[in-house]
């Protein structure tokens, strides 16, 4: 896996220094967050307590921390089909989330958009995307739309390596770098196209498609959060700064299935593959192994936070169980505004 | 401002003058364009060059090439982005050139626009018009030619529009730019150098109002769109014959105004509808369903509808005015309808 911002050089990006003890922990504490969140979603669907499906961000969780991290909480981002991890990191609550989750009234879209769906502008989070490169037009038009406003707003395009198939991807890169718009396109990687293995549908180099068109891009190890979010803020701060679009592609591992009922994964990858990035890449344990290595945490406040985000997961998940379905006359409103 | 019903401009004080339809769209948006810094017109070719129809020239001139954007031949990729910016504060107005090239943005148009409002339970907004044309006889051929709309009517979430004349052309856009919802708004491309009389006084047409273009007591016919003209001229040849036709033009297809249609056909006792997209599953299919539903004991006949032919657009000339209604079809289906044929 090639990166081009080294473990060694990462001790000296500027970058870090600015985060400071606080920031990292909230960092570990989000991805805390999103991991238990997770789990515990995988749960309701194996209890038969969830409608439909989900697909679980597990294994990915330093992506979504470390470029939301980077953001101010009026910038934009868009999200994915897999899309909790994208959500948390920009601020939704979990509550509202699980509400969401189980077509509940007090959810983000009361119901209406589920798993896939989920929108809360009032963390900047334009919508979740059950379209695999769906909202890359919806991005762009944000960037362009803060560009046209005169606001310094960023917008963030989350999306995996499986809309790198998509036309409208470069349709849109093309636009964002004619007119030099404040977009950061975060490519997922997570090795598998739904049940395929990338490569099988991938051809040629990946960051020569937005080299193409100009934009500055860059690889990094996705499942080190620090890495990650130097190089998120590298590309806001371009962003903010006039200087237009960036491409970031972040290599990441999906733990778990395409989606909660893809149980069996033997036909496209071996659990050895699983069982090394879990013990060898998790972003969690490479997160608190520096923290520790650095004196900047130790072992009981790691757990503490693990503790509280487990509560808060709980008191999320109950609320959501026993909050009321939407009202039946809520079926045809909305449809128009 | 005037909100008058009927499609002829009424007698204001400050007088009316003859101008044609592209005028009166181009009149829309800038006046829109003046009153809301928040709209702009992003799509191919609509800067310098002011479409190849020529609609949007001088705004260019006017607005600057900031709030009129000249984007790559990337249907999807503009629609897309037309929706983010509606979604965060602005008022896009898109241009697709032709009607045939809203299905390389169809993704944008039906899984998107249509659906963010609802998908996020009322919390975001696409007030985003979508300006498009419509029909055949251009002799341009299959992929130049088609009345789409009925494609975009399926789909819950967007509003569309039909004008037929240069007064509804203005009043209607005007609608269109100040609503807070996707509309997509068809323009008959054959019709932009029709002319008619337009107010200069500011005036905006609401949606969902259908208009009495002709008054008659024997007929209905509803007819959208470029197939109003051809209504109203065979309305012309039934005069002839004694049948007195009334012609009923919704304007708006989504919200569909079905109180003046119904009144209408209560009132004469025979429909017959007459739209250019294909006939079937079409557009003509949805208001003749209606009628059949809702006035089936006021019927005298049944209800017969007349829209394009369902073969892909021919080139040659002798066989493309084959697949589009003419007053003189138009005009033998309704005497038959009234026992005339």
């Amino acid at each position: 896996m090639r990166q081009t911002v080294p473990p060694s050089r990462i001790e000296d990006a500027p970058e870090l220094a600015e985060v400071g003890r606080d920031g990292w922990l909230r960092m570990y504490e989000l991805m805390a967050k999103i991991r238990a969140f997770e789990e515990q979603v995988n749960e309701l669907y194996l209890s038969g307590k969830m409608p439909g499906l989900a697909h679980l961000y597990i294994g990915q969780e330093a992506v979504a921390v470390g470029v939301c991290q980077a953001l101010r909480p009026d910038d934009y981002i868009t999200s994915t089909h897999r899309g909790h991890g994208h959500c948390l990191a920009k601020g939704a609550s979990v509550d509202r989330m699980f509400a969401e989750l189980l077509g509940k009234a007090p959810g983000y879209c009361r119901g209406k958009g589920g798993s896939m769906h989920i929108a809360d502008p009032d963390s900047g989070n334009l919508g979740a995307n059950a379209i695999v490169g769906g909202s890359t037009g919806i991005a762009t038009g944000a960037a362009l739309s803060a560009k046209m406003r005169g606001t310094d707003q960023v917008a963030v395009c989350f999306f995996g390596e499986g809309a790198l198939g998509q036309g409208i991807l470069y349709e849109v890169m093309n636009m964002a770098a004619l007119w030099k718009l404040p977009v950061i396109y975060v490519c997922e990687n997570n090795q598998y196209t739904e049940y395929t293995p990338y490569r099988e549908v991938l051809a040629g180099d990946i960051l020569a498609r937005p080299r193409a068109f100009g934009i500055p891009s860059e690889e990094v190890d996705g499942q080190d959060v620090r890495v990650v979010y130097i190089a998120a803020r590298r590309a806001v701060d371009r962003a903010r700064r006039g200087e237009g679009p960036s491409f970031l592609l972040c290599n990441t591992y999906r733990y778990l299935g395409h989606h909660v009922g893809d149980i069996d994964r033997s036909y496209y990858r071996s659990k050895q593959e699983e069982q090394v990035w879990r013990s060898e890449r998790d972003p969690l344990k490479i997160l608190a192994g520096w923290l520790v290595e650095r004196k900047l945490a130790d072992a009981q406040t790691l757990e503490e936070i693990d503790r509280r985000v487990r509560e808060e997961v709980a008191a999320g998940v109950q609320f959501a169980l026993e909050a009321p379905y939407p009202d039946l006359s809520e079926v045809d409103q909305h449809v128009y505004a | 401002m005037s909100t008058p019903k009927t499609g002829t401009p009424p007698a204001v004080e400050r007088g009316t003058r003859e101008i044609t339809m592209a005028q009166a769209i181009r009149e829309a948006l800038a006046e829109e364009m003046r009153r809301d810094p928040r709209v702009f017109i992003i799509g191919e070719d609509v800067a310098e060059a002011g479409t190849p129809f020529k609609v949007l020239s001088g705004l260019v001139e006017e607005f600057g090439r900031e709030r009129v954007i000249d984007a790559p031949i990337s249907e999807a990729g503009f629609t897309g982005i037309a929706i983010g910016a509606a979604m965060t504060g602005m008022r896009p107005v898109v241009d697709i050139m032709f009607g045939d090239f809203i299905t390389l943005a169809m993704d944008q148009i039906a899984n998107q626009a249509a659906k963010v409002h609802y998908m996020s339970g009322g919390k975001l907004k696409v007030p985003l018009v979508i300006r498009t044309t419509l029909g055949a006889t251009r002799r341009s051929a299959a992929q130049h030619s088609q009345s789409l709309h009925a494609w975009v009517s399926h789909i819950p979430g967007l509003k569309v529009v039909l004008p037929s004349t240069p007064y509804d052309a203005k009043g209607l856009l005007k609608t269109a730019i100040r609503d807070d919802n996707p509309v997509v708004f068809f323009e008959d491309k054959m019709m932009y150098q029709l002319k008619g009389e337009v107010p200069e006084e500011e005036y905006t047409i609401p949606f969902g109002v259908a208009d009495v273009k002709r008054e008659g007591e024997d007929i209905t016919i509803v007819a959208t769109s470029s197939m109003v003209q051809v209504a109203l001229a065979a309305a012309e040849l039934l005069a002839r014959d004694g049948i007195r036709a009334e012609v009923i033009d919704p304007r708006t297809i989504v919200p569909l105004d079905k109180q003046t249609i119904l009144a209408s056909v209560k009132k004469t006792g025979r429909a017959l509808v007459v739209d250019e997209g294909y006939q079937r599953f079409g557009t003509t299919a949805e208001i003749a369903a209606i009628i059949a539903d809702e006035a089936f004991y006021d019927l005298d006949a049944p209800v017969k509808r007349i829209g394009a032919m369902d073969v892909p657009v021919p080139f040659s000339p002798v066989l493309e005015d084959l697949t589009v209604p003419t007053p003189e079809r138009v005009a033998e289906v309704a005497r038959q309808l009234c026992g005339r044929g």
